[in-house]
């Protein structure tokens, strides 16, 4: 069954993606911007610009905002990521007329007022307050910023660091806006119980006299390929148990390798309860109760990265554990059932993944962003069956190198003992 | 439409048909939960749910993994205060391999004495990876100090001693004790044919034999005559505040005017406890939110009322924003529960959060599995029919009846309150 979906580019350079969806009487909406973190002026601009973007425009302060959503039961959400910051709003089918305007007005006039601004700025903090004091996040900072140094975006969080969000003022949010927010930077998908050319219809109606030219957002230079291995030891002796962080920079999304990657990384931390590291950490030794792999391929390449969760006195045995499945991939590889496995289990987990309104829209904004097609739902299961167990060995060699990795441990762990 | 059938040996199967998707999910519920645990054994339910995907006398340990993946599909569990369940979601042509799982997880589990002892590390890290978040601590204390008497004081992961001595004896006849047909409702909903999913359960599970249904603990809960209060200190950046309330169970005729209460004061979150429907509560107009977060006093508040089938708890939960006090958040709340007793709902307040309440209902059952969520979480701790007459319930409830429950509930005498206060400590990330 495929998803079929309606798209267009408006004159302003917009462009809309819809689909119907019969499952229940609901739409979800999503607006994605390219204005993510990756265009930071300063850390945790776009983050910021998240949390007040919804707190008023020029046509509904945040009073009448609340009105119009919240007597239907609608949601309405903002969220930054690296590549963009996503309006995301759930209605009924029904209140599709009302809830449209506000989502689209929140996305193209937002006024910052300046009370709002105060109050969400020492709300990120906040956030940035409890990362600090979350060992899982802690570990994965510090593997950003050793894996990417020198001031590249990949280094730092999203959320930003505390002095930097401190700083901004409402005109960095109101300049930011300004720049990025503009039709031909913008995405706007809808998903629900509607037809969707009526869907697309409405949407090209709402934001057709928008205006404005993108300004590009130059992607970073690659880091330089590590030398060495490093370890680095966060301690944080009164938490109760020690995350585990161990990693390399992975591959870009457009990469050519990209699929053989994901089937790659799926055998190796991923299948069932974590792959072969979960069947060695978690199913043969007990240490934890999660350990896993994962990818982050954006427009640039961001890391391929192993997570645990064991206790102090485990931390060196997990490492020691990642590296032998890491050196067993690279000189023995995967059998051919485990990559058909795999295969297998990424293909028919589609129409899992295509079930709901905000899966589909979550899945044809992503393909938009990274020029996938807008059939990439119909030719996704070749590209992934197309992968050989020759494509996953090679991108594993590509990939893991134990010998070249960055270790972070955050928790109660002061180093491995002399 | 559901279908019911109940088999000779007790099993309930609910069946609907759903067919926009080619999916199919599966979920089989117990009625046992870390409410049946009495001292020595709490944790016992979550960790028997654990031992459930280590092999049966039909799957070897080393072939449990595969068989629903191989369809695509997603498997999973979980246990809480009132039930233990277990879901498979795959395309709809895994249908047999599902129920089959199923059948083998009621009856012929194999809990090797090696698998007991390596899961008991894997749970006691669960445990560890909890007590790293200092919300999770606090509810484990504010819950065990709200009740004295009732088995729902207990952390559903179970207090650590006992993790470190129970027995595979305690985890096996635990597991015999609950997992009989009788005491279970088998849930398939998508892109089936009713027939046949009755056809096919009658094949695998008919021969499971039924067992005594374990009493469950009888014990209730004395009225708290007093205020209870928690306060932590420890290592951590954040302040933490939080409330709780003793409040009605699911077929309380209180229980919609307290959930209709707790949308007016956080936002409507809707019966899915499982996934929440996926979307974002909505909170612009509740009142706490606008009292607390766009104050600046916090950085987030919520509210949870859970559907269960004895008296559980309301709790209200706010992060103590940069710079604040937490007297100014708990001064800012309470306050606020003060005038809903005092005054009762604004005009227009109630038909506004009976609205987006049932705007969630839509929400909560958004997918196949969501939707089999809803019929067999209902079936644990009413029935499922119940689940078909919420709308009812919410359309029934007057702007009197939520003053009254606010009379009720939201007092001193009901209250237990807890707080994280952050002492500084020595990690260097801080």
């Amino acid at each position: 069954m495929a998803l079929a979906p309606v798209r267009r580019v408006l004159p302003n350079g917009l462009t809309v993606i819809t689909a119907r969806n019969p499952l229940i009487p609901a739409v979800s909406i999503a607006i994605g911007v390219n204005a993510g973190a990756t265009a930071d002026p300063a850390p945790g601009t776009a983050a910021l610009t998240a949390r007040v973007l919804d707190k008023g425009t020029t046509r509904y302060d945040a009073e009448a905002i609340a009105d119009e959503l919240e007597g239907r039961g609608a949601s309405l959400s903002v969220g930054a990521g690296r590549q963009q910051i996503v309006v995301s709003a759930t209605c009924l089918a029904e209140d599709i007329g009302a809830v449209l305007p506000v989502a689209c007005d929140v996305s193209r006039q937002p006024t910052f007022p300046e009370a709002a601004v105060a109050t969400r700025r020492a709300e990120l903090i906040t956030g940035i307050q409890e990362a600090a004091d979350d060992p899982g996040s802690v570990a994965v900072d510090a593997l950003h910023a050793a894996l990417y140094p020198d001031g590249h975006p990949l280094g730092r969080p999203v959320r930003g660091t505390h002095d930097a969000v401190a700083a901004l003022t409402r005109a960095d949010l109101v300049a930011f806006h300004q720049r990025y927010f503009v039709p031909g930077a913008a995405i706007v998908v809808a998903v629900g119980d509607i037809d969707a050319e009526e869907l697309a219809d409405r949407i090209s109606r709402e934001f057709a006299d928008w205006r404005g030219e993108p300004t590009p957002i130059p992607l970073p230079p690659a880091p330089a390929p590590r030398g060495e291995r490093t370890l680095i030891v966060k301690a944080m002796p009164d938490k109760s148990q020690a995350d585990v962080a161990y990693g390399t920079v992975g591959l870009a999304r457009r990469d050519p390798d990209y699929y053989a990657a994901l089937v790659m990384n799926n055998a190796l931390g991923q299948y069932a309860l974590g792959g072969r590291l979960g069947d060695s950490i978690r199913e043969r030794q007990g240490m934890a109760y999660y350990v896993y792999s994962s990818m982050d391929a954006g427009l640039d390449a961001g890391p391929l990265m192993v997570r645990a969760g064991v206790s102090s006195e485990n931390v060196e045995r997990t490492v020691a554990s990642i590296d032998a499945e890491l050196i067993a991939v690279l000189t023995g590889g995967f059998t051919t059932a485990e990559v058909d496995d795999a295969k297998r289990y990424l293909i028919g987990s589609l129409p899992r993944q295509l079930e709901t309104n905000a899966g589909i829209a979550g899945f044809l904004l992503s393909a938009e962003v990274y020029g996938l097609g807008i059939d990439h739902d119909v030719r996704l299961p070749q590209r992934i069956a197309e992968v050989t167990h020759e494509d996953v060995a090679r991108v594993a060699r590509r990939l893991l190198d134990p010998a070249r990795v960055v270790v972070v441990v955050a928790g109660p762990w002061s180093g491995p003992a002399a | 439409m559901v279908h019911e059938t109940t088999l000779e040996n007790g099993l309930t199967l609910l069946v609907q048909e759903v067919h926009t998707a080619p999916l199919a999910s599966v979920w089989c519920w117990y009625k046992v939960g870390s409410r049946d645990e009495g001292p020595g054994v709490t944790g016992v339910s979550h960790w028997v749910e654990h031992m459930n995907f280590k092999g049966t006398a039909n799957i070897p340990r080393d072939q449990v993994k595969g068989i629903i993946e191989q369809f695509g599909g997603s498997w999973n569990g979980y246990t809480w205060i009132d039930q233990t369940t277990y879901l498979e979601t795959a395309s709809a042509s895994a249908l047999d391999r599902m129920l089959f799982i199923e059948a083998e997880r009621m009856a012929s589990c194999l809990y090797t004495p090696e698998d007991c002892e390596s899961e008991r590390t894997v749970i006691i890290s669960e445990l560890q990876g909890g007590e790293n978040d200092p919300e999770q601590r606090l509810d484990a204390e504010i819950t065990a100090t709200a009740f004295k008497a009732h088995s729902y004081r207990h952390p559903t992961i179970g207090w650590l001693s006992d993790l470190k001595t129970m027995t595979r004896e305690d985890l096996y006849g635990h597991y015999r004790r609950y997992y009989v047909p009788n005491n279970a409702t088998l849930v398939v909903v998508g892109d089936v044919d009713t027939a046949d999913v009755v056809r096919r359960v009658q094949q695998q599970f008919g021969g499971i034999v039924s067992g005594v249904p374990a009493r469950r603990l009888t014990t209730v809960e004395p009225p708290q005559d007093g205020e209870r209060r928690v306060h932590l200190r420890k290592p951590g950046t954040t302040a933490y505040w939080r409330v709780v309330f003793h409040a009605p169970a699911f077929m309380d005729p209180d229980f919609f005017p307290l959930l209709a209460l707790d949308a007016m004061l956080t936002g409507a979150s809707g019966l899915n406890i499982w996934s929440g429907g996926g979307v974002a509560t909505p909170q612009r107009s509740a009142r706490l939110y606008r009292g607390l977060v766009n104050s600046g006093l916090a950085s987030s508040v919520g509210g949870f009322l859970a559907p269960t089938a004895e008296p559980f708890l309301y709790s209200i939960a706010a992060t103590v924003a940069h710079g604040q006090s937490i007297a100014a958040v708990e001064t800012a709340v309470l306050d606020e529960c003060a005038r809903l007793v005092a005054d009762g709902p604004r005009p227009q307040e109630t038909e506004k959060v009976l609205a987006q309440l049932r705007a969630r209902f839509v929400f909560d059952a958004g997918s196949v599995t969501d939707l089999a969520h809803q019929l067999g979480y209902f079936a644990t701790i009413a029935s499922w029919r119940d689940w078909t007459t919420i709308g009812d319930r919410l359309a029934a409830v007057t702007p009197e009846a939520i003053h009254a429950a606010a009379r009720k509930y939201l007092v001193a005498d009901n209250r237990t309150i807890g707080i994280f206060e952050p002492t500084p400590g020595e990690s260097e990330a801080l």
